[in-house]
C-alpha cells in the first residue's frame, strides 16, 4: 500500500505537487478504474428505467429523475415509494434522509476544490454521487491536489451520461432487458467501493476507520435504515480513527 | 405522456441538492482546523468501506426493511480487495468479482 499522504488542501499539509507525468499518470488509472463503474451504471440505469416504466412511470418521468435527482438508491427507494402509495412530502423527507451522505463528500472534497470559480462547483455538486467522490478522492490523493478534469470524468463520463442514457434506454426498451446480476454486475458497486477504500489506507488510522465505518454501518443498516446505517459509519469511523495514535511505539 | 412525477423528481432533486453544494459552495470549507481536517480524512475510507459492506452484507427489500445476507458476493467482494491490496488493479478486482459473482450463479 502506498505511503500516508495527508489529504486536504491546507498547503503546509501538502507533498510537492504532483509533475504533469504523475498527473497524467494518475488520470490513467482514474479512466481504468472507472471502466467496471461504467458497466454497473449501465447495468443497473437500465434496470432502473425497467423498474420505473413498470411501476407506471412515464419515460419522460423515469428519465427526469435520472437527470434531477441522479442518485440510485433514492431513485429505486422512490419507485417503492410511489408504488406503496406514499405521499409526496414523505417521499421528498425520506429522499432526503437517504442523500444526507452526500454532506461528507462534499465536505472531504471541497478543500481540494475550493480554487475553482463558485459557478464550476455549483455545477461539480449537482453530479457528486458515491462513485465520483470514490474515483475523484482517490484520485486527488495520489496527486495531492484537486484535478477538475478528473473530477468531470469520475462523475460526468463514468456515472452521468452512462446512467441517464441506460435509463432512458431501458424505459424505452423495457422488458428484454437481462437481470444485471446474471453477469455479476451487481457486485460491481460493494466491490468498487471496497477496492477504493483500500486504495485509501495508507496508515493504522484509516484502516481502523474503515473497519469500524463498516462494522457501525452494518449494525446500524441492520437495526434500523440503510442510509442511518452508510451515516453513522462515515460519522463515527472517523472519529474513532481519531484516537488512535498514528503508530505504536516500541517500548 | 404523463409528467406529473416530473415534479416530484424535481422536488426530490431540490432536498438532495443542497447536502451536496453546501460544503462545495461555503467559504471557508478548505481553511479548517487542524483536526477537522485530520476527521475529514478518515470519511473517505470509513463511508465507502461502510458501503461496500452494506452493499455486501445486508439485503433490503422494497419496504426497505434489512436483514443479514451470506453469500458468493461476500467471496467476490473479498478477492476483489484482495487483488487491489496485492496488485493495485481495481479494474482486474472489479473483473475477478463479476467474473466469480456470474459463474457461481451460473452453477446454481
Amino acid at each position: 500500500m502506498r505511503e500516508d499522504l495527508p489529504a486536504l488542501t491546507n498547503p503546509s499539509d501538502l507533498p510537492p505537487v504532483a509533475t504533469l507525468a504523475e498527473v497524467v499518470a494518475s488520470r490513467r488509472r482514474l479512466r481504468l478504474d472507472s471502466l467496471g463503474m461504467v458497466a454497473s451504471g449501465i447495468g443497473f440505469g437500465l434496470v432502473y428505467g425497467l423498474a420505473a416504466r413498470a411501476a407506471g412511470f412515464s419515460v419522460i418521468e423515469a428519465t427526469a429523475m435520472s437527470v434531477f435527482v441522479f442518485a440510485g438508491t433514492a431513485q429505486f427507494a422512490a419507485i417503492g415509494y410511489v408504488l406503496g402509495g406514499f405521499s409526496w412530502p414523505g417521499v421528498v423527507l425520506l429522499t432526503a434522509f437517504i442523500n444526507a451522505r452526500h454532506f461528507l463528500y462534499g465536505a472531504s472534497l471541497a478543500p481540494y476544490l475550493s480554487d475553482r470559480p463558485r459557478p464550476i462547483r455549483a455545477l461539480m455538486a449537482h453530479v457528486l454521487t458515491d462513485e465520483a467522490y470514490a474515483l475523484s478522492i482517490a484520485h486527488f490523493r495520489r496527486i495531492g491536489r484537486g484535478d477538475e478534469r478528473g473530477y468531470w470524468w469520475a462523475a460526468v463520463v463514468t456515472e452521468f451520461i452512462p446512467w441517464n442514457l441506460a435509463t432512458l434506454v431501458g424505459a424505452i426498451v423495457g422488458g428484454q432487458i437481462p437481470d444485471p446480476s446474471v453477469y455479476g454486475l451487481d457486485v460491481i458497486f460493494p466491490a468498487s467501493m471496497a477496492g477504493l477504500a483500500v486504495g485509501l489506507i495508507g496508515g493504522r488510522r484509516e484502516l481502523v476507520a474503515a473497519l469500524v465505518g463498516a462494522i457501525v454501518g452494518v449494525s446500524v443498516a441492520l437495526a434500523w435504515d440503510p442510509a442511518a446505517g452508510v451515516l453513522a459509519g462515515g460519522l463515527i469511523g472517523p472519529a474513532v480513527a481519531m484516537v488512535v495514535p498514528e503508530r505504536l511505539h516500541a517500548h | 405522456m404523463r409528467t406529473e412525477l416530473v415534479w416530484l423528481a424535481l422536488l426530490m432533486g431540490a432536498v438532495t441538492y443542497p447536502w451536496r453544494a453546501i460544503p462545495l459552495l461555503v467559504p471557508g470549507m478548505h481553511r479548517l482546523p487542524a483536526g477537522v481536517r485530520t476527521y475529514l480524512r478518515f470519511v473517505g475510507p470509513a463511508i465507502l468501506a461502510a458501503l461496500a459492506a452494506l452493499n455486501t452484507i445486508v439485503v433490503t427489500d422494497a419496504a426497505r426493511h434489512t436483514e443479514l445476507h451470506v453469500g458468493i458476493e461476500w467471496v467476490a467482494v473479498g478477492a476483489c480487495v484482495l487483488l487491489v491490496a496485492v496488485r493495485g488493479s481495481l479494474l482486474l478486482g472489479l473483473l475477478a468479482a463479476a467474473g466469480i459473482a456470474a459463474f457461481a450463479r451460473a452453477l446454481g
